[in-house]
C-alpha cells in the first residue's frame, strides 16, 4: 500500500475514531481512573489518587486486629458476578435453543409468514421497563395471572411469590428476560439460515438424506457462524443487564446483578469510586469472557 | 425563564403513594393561580429507594431543570451540599418557627435550613372493627396479642371460604420500608436503634434476633409469602380490597381506606403498632420541600415553597389524604378532625416516633441501611440463619463506619 493511500485511509478513519475516543475511551478512561480514586458523587473534583484502596485495602480496628476490604474480598460482589453468570448462561443458552426452533419453523414456507414473522417481534419491540413492569402485575402473587391460571389448572397448590421468594425470584428475571429476547435471537439465526443456499437441500433430498439427518449435517453447520454471532450479542448484553431486575426485583441479593452492584454504590450510596472501580472489573469481566469466547469458537470477525 | 410580568417556569419533583400527586397538582393550581406562576410535575415511582438515586444524580450533576424536590425526612445530611439555605429568607425563617422544632432541627445541618417540612408520617396498626367483633377480640396492644388475633381471624375466615384472606401485612420488599419496619419490631423487644445516637453499632444483640425471628414466624403464617416483595402500596392492595385483618401502614392508608370505592370503608380504625417488651415503636417518617441550588428561579421556588408547606395547603391535604400537618397548631383544627380523626389520634404517637439513625450515620446512611434491609430480608426469607445474618451485619457496619461514621 502506498503512503499517500494509508494516509488517505487514515484521514477517512479519523472522524469515527475521534467519536469513538469521545464517546467511548474518554468515559471508560475516566471511570478507570475514578476507581484509583476516593470520589464522591458530591465532589467529584476532589477526587484524591488513593491507588489500588477499592480494590484490596486493610482495615485496621486500632486494636491490632483489622481484615481486608475492597472489591476483591467484597463476597457481595462475587455474589452478583456469579448471579450474572448464572443469568447469562442459562438465558443465551435457552434463547439460542428456543430462537433456532423458530427460525427454522419461520424459515419455512407457509401462507401468512410474513405476518406470523412480525408477530413474533412483538416482545422484543417493548421496552424492557414497560414487559417488566407487566411481568411484575403477571407474576404478583395475589392477583397475578400466572398464579390464577396454575390454581385453576391444579399446577399450583398455593400461590407463589414469584418475584419475592429468593427460591423463584432469579427464575422470574430469566423467564422474563427469555420471553423478550429470543425474538432477536431467532432473527438473527433466520438471516443466517436464510444465506443458505437452496440447492444444498436439493441435493440432500435427492440423494434420500431424511430430515434430522440434513439438519445436523447441513442447516447446523452451515448456520453455525450466524448463530455463534447471535450468541456472542446476547451474551454481551445479558452481562450488562440492569433493567430487568431493577424493575422487577428491586435491591434483591439474590437477584443482584453486577450492573446493579455498580448503580447502587455509584448512585444510591456514598461509594462513587468503589462504584467505579467495579464498573472497571466488569468492563474487565466482560472482556475477558469475549475474548475467551471469540477464541473458543474460532470467530473470525474481520 | 422568566416572562414579562415576573411570572416564572417552575418544576418540582415528587414521588407519591396515593392520592399524593393529585393533591400536589389540586395545591399547585391555586397556587398558579394567585401568583401567575407555573408549576410542572415531574412524577417518580413510590419507592423512595428509586427517587434517591435519581435526585442524587440530578443534583451532582448541577440539573437547572429541577427547582423544587420532595425529600424523604433523612435525606438532609446527603443532599444539604446541593440544596439551598431557606433560612437566608425572612419569610421562611419565620415560617420554620410555625412548625415542630424536632423536625426543623432534622432538617437543618450545619447551620442550613435546607429543606422545609411537608407533612409527617408515623405509621399505625389497621384494624378491622367488623372482624374483631365477630371473633370477639379486642384490639392488639402487644405482638402476642397481634399474632394471636390475626391467626384467629385468618383461619376463621379461610374456614368461611375466603381462601385468599391474611391475618396481617406489612412491607418487607428489600427497601428502605423494610429498615423501617425493621426498626420498630428491634426497639420494641429492647434491641436498640441498630445504631445508637453516638455511633455505636448495637444490633448484633439477642433481642434484636429475638424480634427478626418474630417477623420471619409470621410469613406463611399469619402474613402472604409475598409480603417478601410488598412495600406500601401493595400492602395495602390487599388491606383495602377486604383480604386482610391487619396492616401496617402510613396514615395515607387512612383516607384512602376511607374512600367510596374501599371494601373496607367503615369497617376499620386504627391504633399505635403493637407493644413489646420496650413499649410501642414507630419509626419516625415525612416528607419535606427542599429547594435546588441550581435553580435559576430561587425567589419564585422558596415562594412555592412557602405556599406549599403553609397552613392553607397543609390542612387542604390533612382533609384530602389525611397527611400529618407539621405546624402544632392545626393539630385542634376542628374541619381537619372531624375530616380525618386520626391527625388528632396521631399528635402522640408522632411525638414519639423514633427516628431512623440518618443524623449520625450522615452519608453512609444508605449504605448501612440497605446492609439492614439485607440482613433482615435475608432472615424473614429463611436464608441463614439469624445470628449469622447479624453478625455478618455488623461487621459491614463496621467497615462502613471505618474510622468514624461521615
Amino acid at each position: 500500500m502506498g503512503a499517500s493511500r494509508r494516509r488517505a485511509a487514515l484521514l477517512f478513519l479519523a472522524p469515527m475514531l475521534l467519536t469513538l475516543a469521545l464517546v467511548a475511551g474518554w468515559p471508560l478512561a475516566r471511570t478507570i481512573w475514578f476507581g484509583f480514586t476516593d470520589a464522591s458523587l458530591t465532589d467529584l473534583d476532589g477526587a484524591a489518587w488513593i491507588g489500588l484502596g477499592n480494590y484490596l485495602d486493610w482495615l485496621p480496628y486500632g486494636d491490632g486486629s483489622g481484615e481486608w476490604i475492597g472489591l476483591l474480598v467484597d463476597r457481595q460482589w462475587w455474589r452478583a458476578v456469579w448471579n450474572t453468570l448464572v443469568f447469562t448462561f442459562v438465558t443465551v443458552s435457552v434463547e439460542t435453543a428456543l430462537g433456532l426452533a423458530i427460525a427454522l419453523v419461520l424459515n419455512a414456507d407457509f401462507p401468512m409468514r410474513g405476518v406470523v414473522r412480525a408477530a413474533v417481534l412483538v416482545p422484543w419491540a417493548i421496552p424492557t421497563v414497560v414487559s417488566a413492569k407487566m411481568w411484575a402485575w403477571m407474576l404478583n402473587d395475589q392477583f397475578g395471572i400466572i398464579n390464577d391460571l396454575g390454581m385453576k389448572l391444579g399446577l399450583l397448590s398455593a400461590p407463589v411469590a414469584w418475584v419475592a421468594s429468593p427460591d423463584t425470584a432469579m427464575v422470574a428475571v430469566m423467564l422474563v428476560d427469555i420471553w423478550k429476547s429470543t425474538p432477536f435471537m431467532a432473527l438473527l439465526i433466520l438471516a443466517g439460515l436464510q444465506m443458505i443456499p437452496r440447492d444444498i437441500y436439493e441435493a440432500a433430498r435427492i440423494d434420500g438424506v431424511n430430515p434430522i439427518m440434513t439438519f445436523w449435517r447441513v442447516t447446523l453447520p452451515l448456520a453455525a457462524p450466524a448463530i455463534l454471532v447471535a450468541v456472542i450479542f446476547r451474551a454481551l448484553d445479558a452481562l450488562r443487564v440492569f433493567d430487568i431486575v431493577y424493575v422487577l426485583t428491586p435491591n434483591n441479593s439474590e437477584t443482584r446483578t453486577m450492573s446493579v452492584f455498580v448503580q447502587e454504590n455509584l448512585f444510591q450510596f456514598d461509594q462513587f469510586s468503589y462504584g467505579s472501580a467495579a464498573s472497571t472489573l466488569l468492563f474487565l469481566v466482560i472482556a475477558m469472557i469475549t475474548l475467551a469466547y471469540i477464541r473458543a469458537a474460532r470467530l473470525n470477525l474481520d | 425563564m422568566v416572562s414579562a410580568a415576573g411570572a416564572a417556569e417552575l418544576s418540582i419533583v415528587s414521588g407519591g403513594v396515593g392520592r399524593d400527586i393529585q393533591t400536589l397538582r389540586a395545591n399547585l393550581d391555586i397556587f398558579e393561580k394567585r401568583t401567575g406562576h407555573r408549576v410542572s410535575i415531574v412524577e417518580m415511582p413510590s419507592s423512595s429507594t428509586d427517587q434517591f438515586a435519581q435526585f442524587r444524580l440530578w443534583l451532582a450533576a448541577g440539573n437547572a431543570d429541577v427547582d423544587v424536590y420532595r425529600t424523604d425526612i433523612i435525606w438532609a445530611p446527603q443532599l444539604a451540599n446541593h440544596l439551598l439555605d431557606l433560612s437566608q429568607y425572612a419569610e421562611a425563617r419565620q415560617a420554620a418557627g410555625e412548625h415542630f422544632e424536632s423536625i426543623i432541627t432534622s432538617q437543618t445541618v450545619d447551620g442550613r435550613l435546607v429543606a422545609l417540612p411537608f407533612y409527617t408520617d408515623a405509621p399505625a396498626l389497621f384494624y378491622r372493627t367488623d372482624l374483631l367483633e365477630k371473633y370477639h377480640l379486642e384490639v392488639p396492644k402487644t405482638w402476642d396479642e397481634l399474632e394471636t388475633a390475626a391467626k384467629t381471624i385468618q383461619d376463621g375466615e379461610r374456614a368461611a371460604g375466603a381462601g385468599n384472606f391474611h391475618g396481617y401485612v406489612f412491607q418487607a420488599a428489600a427497601y428502605e420500608g423494610l429498615t423501617c419496619n425493621g426498626l420498630e419490631w428491634i426497639m420494641s423487644h429492647g434491641g436498640g436503634q441498630i445504631v445508637e445516637a453516638d455511633g455505636t453499632i448495637s444490633i448484633n444483640n439477642d433481642k434484636a434476633a429475638a424480634a427478626i425471628t418474630r417477623a420471619a414466624s409470621w410469613i406463611g403464617t399469619i402474613s402472604p409469602e409475598g409480603v417478601l416483595g410488598y412495600q406500601e402500596e401493595e400492602s395495602r392492595g390487599i388491606w383495602q380490597t377486604g383480604n386482610a385483618a391487619f396492616m401496617r401502614n402510613w396514615p395515607y392508608a387512612y383516607a384512602l381506606s376511607g374512600s367510596d370505592d374501599s371494601a373496607v370503608k367503615g369497617k376499620f380504625g386504627i391504633a399505635p403498632l403493637p407493644a413489646g417488651e420496650n413499649g410501642s415503636v414507630a419509626a419516625l417518617g415525612g416528607w419535606n420541600l427542599a429547594v435546588s441550588e441550581y435553580t435559576s428561579e430561587p425567589d419564585a421556588a422558596v415562594e412555592l415553597v412557602l405556599f406549599l408547606t403553609g397552613v392553607e395547603a397543609q390542612k387542604t391535604r390533612a382533609i384530602g389524604n389525611s397527611s400529618l400537618p407539621t405546624r402544632p397548631a392545626l393539630y385542634d383544627d376542628p374541619k381537619i378532625l372531624e375530616a380525618q380523626p386520626i391527625v388528632g389520634q396521631w399528635r402522640e404517637v408522632f411525638a414519639n416516633a423514633v427516628p431512623r439513625p440518618s443524623a449520625v450515620l450522615g452519608s453512609d446512611y444508605n449504605e448501612a441501611s440497605k446492609d439492614v434491609w439485607d440482613a433482615i430480608h435475608r432472615t424473614l426469607s429463611h436464608r441463614d440463619d439469624v445470628h449469622q445474618n447479624l453478625l455478618r451485619l455488623e461487621a459491614r457496619l463496621r467497615r462502613l463506619k471505618g474510622a468514624g461514621w461521615k
